[in-house]
């Protein structure tokens, strides 16, 4: 009977469905890993797509040289214990290359800049497909989004001219210079992603669970205080109990209150909350009603 | 608990988009942070809140008011989880309609009270049951619009029931509603005592999706996972999904194209041995024999197997601008086997709104006909009425590979 097959597994053969579709139908894919607990499930389901074999393709990390060390940690010692290659691409060196302009403002967000060394590394690579942990229940524009969604050399998305996909039946075909972001865990909800994290017992940087920290309050919001962000003497500074319910840049994610400090207590929290993930802890894409949706169209994923 | 996908079939004005917008309200679904922007947004005078405005993604749909696009909307109760694809109504856009109802196992078709049953409605009734869908709700709406009369509701039931044995759809469910104001959607209304059903919400609760797990047992490999390397020397896994049926270690079976037959020895479902795996699930055959077996071969149990043949007849549906072309060449992608495919010719078109079959020479953008095809390579298929999982492919145009047809074998 399908009602004996748990929700979670009907997203998890779905999601294992894609990347072993992805493997197949291109020559060179590859899977973009930020070091957040989206893409960590999606190392975990290339795990159960693909072994005893390696990965049919390399980890690609995008550094904004803003990340918390804590997430380059964790993504280094993921890497040596899989035993998978990892590529790593700098916005850093993007914004020297190019004389990138910074975001200018109090928390700087890199990613409109981040796009430059994607497609940087998509380009030496010849990538023809990057695997990423967008969810649509994330944000509206990604509501549209497919499972494998075309993009052209300059990376973008065009909401209007998308391919229909039909049934589960993907179509890979790109013509020269184009190519495909795949998006495995499309149907999955940051609830579900939780329930397989605690369901596997699946390993995540410690920043997810409640430490102390000093933040500033900034509207409301728990920005940490970093080499990248200083306290001015007009802040309110706050020494707090917090975990993150995102892993973005230090610049721009907002850390949360909360003494969760297992996977169960994090459920229960996201239960509990009224606040979407991105509403709650995105300084970034507060911008304006569409600011997703350009991005996207930009070529970011 | 389980999934249920489904779709909302419905005119620019049946209110759709306010009775999705109301299923996620009323279900908690909606976060505060999103209901402050719609809070922003809803313009109308003396309206809280304008729960259409919840579905349109895009800024084109939010400046024009209407669904371009498929998009999925997820919420979830204590008994299953629900992925809502949320489609445009607008003939123009019937192909978005199609990829829709692809995916769902379930329409809803919204029938103003006021209007009845239209041309609208049989069209997206057709398009549900074309698709393969088997369980359809009718939602009667606006029914506060017609003073909650049992007639009208009647009528319309009685109107659709005359239409439904045209259709493939084993269970249809009458529902009067209104998104508008919450009646019958999460809770019973006291203004429709004379309804004895179930709220929609509970239906979308308990309705059965049958089971592809009795059907034919088909599987095709996905992907032949070789580690080479020396813990795994011996290692050869064909990896992919049970389509439909079931397999259990020690099953006699037969591989297309080869013809060859063999046994499964083991089976394996994420490193770990299992006895048995069921429509749905992704696992990894071994075989006793060591035979040539590639990505788009068929694995099937020898006691009903499908056709095979590179003739074949289907319904297509249409989903470029530029027409199909007879004696043109395609690529057909019947899930993990492409073939190239010659259209031989247009038997018949299928009028939507007329609900008859008439004689044409050429299908375009968002029109459904029956075509025979010429491959160059033989397909292992089942007619998608008896088995959908194997009787249902892609087209593909060679020259920019965009899909451009949807298929349903006959």
């Amino acid at each position: 009977m399908s009602n004996t097959i748990n929700y979670l597994n009907q997203l998890e053969d779905e999601a294992i469905y894609i990347l072993r579709e992805t493997a197949a139908q291109f020559e060179k894919p590859a899977l973009l890993f930020s070091g957040g607990k989206d893409s960590i499930v999606l190392v975990h389901l290339a795990l159960k797509a693909f072994r005893p074999g390696k990965f049919p393709f390399p980890l690609v990390h995008i550094d904004t040289g803003h990340n918390f060390p804590e997430a380059i940690a964790f993504r280094d010692y993921l890497v040596n214990k899989i035993g998978e290659k990892l590529i790593v691409g700098s916005v850093e060196e993007s914004i020297k290359k190019y004389n990138l302009k910074e975001t200018q403002g109090r928390f700087p967000s890199r990613n409109a800049l981040q796009t430059y060394a994607l497609l940087d590394v998509i380009q030496e690579n010849e990538f023809d497909a990057c695997i990423g942990g967008a969810r649509r229940d994330e944000e509206k524009a990604r509501a549209k989004e497919r499972i494998f969604s075309v993009r052209d050399d300059f990376g973008q998305w065009d909401p209007k001219l998308q391919r229909p996909e039909l049934w589960d039946i993907l179509n890979g075909k790109v013509q020269k210079g184009h190519n495909v972001r795949v998006f495995p865990i499309s149907n999955w909800t940051e609830l579900d992603v939780w329930n397989y994290i605690q369901k596997y017992n699946i390993e995540l940087p410690s920043l997810y669970f409640t430490h102390e920290r000093e933040c500033i309050l900034h509207q409301d919001k728990l920005v940490a205080t970093s080499e990248f962000i200083q306290p001015l003497t007009t802040d309110t500074v706050v020494v707090e109990k917090v975990r993150y319910r995102t892993v973005g840049d230090m610049t721009c994610t907002a850390a949360v209150p909360s003494e969760a400090d297992s996977v169960q207590d994090i459920i229960d929290e996201i239960i509990q909350t009224r606040i979407s993930e991105r509403g709650q802890t995105r300084l970034d894409d507060q911008l304006s009603e569409a600011a997703m949706e350009d991005r996207k169209k930009q070529g970011y994923f | 608990m389980n999934t249920l996908k489904f779709i909302t079939a419905g005119n620019v004005d049946d209110g759709k988009s306010t009775l999705i917008g109301r299923l996620l309200y009323d279900s908690d679904s909606i976060h505060t942070d999103q209901l402050g922007v719609l809070q922003k947004q809803t313009k109308q005078e003396g309206v809280d809140i304008d729960l259409s405005l919840i579905t349109d993604g895009l800024r084109a749909e939010r400046e024009q008011g209407i669904t371009i696009d498929v998009a999925y909307k997820y919420f979830s109760t204590k008994k299953r989880k629900f992925i809502i694809a949320d489609a445009p109504g607008h003939e123009q856009y019937t192909r978005n309609m199609i990829t829709g109802a692809s995916n769902s196992d379930l329409i809803i078709i919204l029938v103003d009270a006021r209007k009845g049953i239209t041309t609208q409605t049989k069209r997206h009734a057709s398009i549900g049951s074309l698709m393969g869908i088997k369980k359809a709700i009718i939602a009667v709406n606006k029914i506060d619009l017609v003073n909650y009369s049992e007639d009208v509701f009647t009528t319309i039931k009685n109107d659709f029931e005359t239409i439904k044995g045209e259709l493939n759809y084993d269970e249809v469910v009458y529902i009067p509603v209104s998104a508008l104001v919450g009646d019958n959607i999460v809770a019973k209304s006291e203004k429709t005592p004379w309804f004895e059903g179930d709220t929609l919400l509970s239906t979308l609760e308990h309705i059965v999706i049958s089971s592809k797990e009795n059907l034919a047992s088909r599987f095709q490999v996905q992907w032949v996972i070789r580690p080479k390397d020396e813990e795994n020397h011996d290692y050869r896994g064909y990896a992919g999904q049970v389509l439909s049926g079931n397999y259990k270690t020690g099953d006699t079976v037969k591989i297309f194209p080869s013809g060859i037959e063999s046994t499964i020895v083991r089976i394996e479902k994420h490193q770990e041995t299992v006895e048995r795996a069921i429509a749905g699930e992704n696992v990894v055959f071994h075989l006793t024999d060591n035979i040539d077996i590639s990505r788009g071969d068929s694995i099937v149990k020898t006691d009903y197997q499908p056709t095979v043949s590179n003739e074949l007849k289907t319904w297509v549906c249409w989903l470029d601008n530029s027409p199909l072309q007879i004696g043109k060449t395609y690529l057909l992608q019947h899930r993990f086997r492409t073939v190239r495919v010659k259209i031989q010719g247009i038997d018949r078109k299928w009028d939507i709104n007329e609900w008859q079959f008439n004689d044409s020479n050429e299908v375009r953008l968002n029109d459904i006909g029956q075509i025979s095809v010429r491959t160059n390579q033989p397909l292992f298929f089942d007619a998608f009425t008896e088995n959908s999982k194997n009787g249902n492919a892609i087209l593909i145009d060679e020259t920019n590979f965009s899909t451009v047809g949807a298929l349903m074998f006959l």
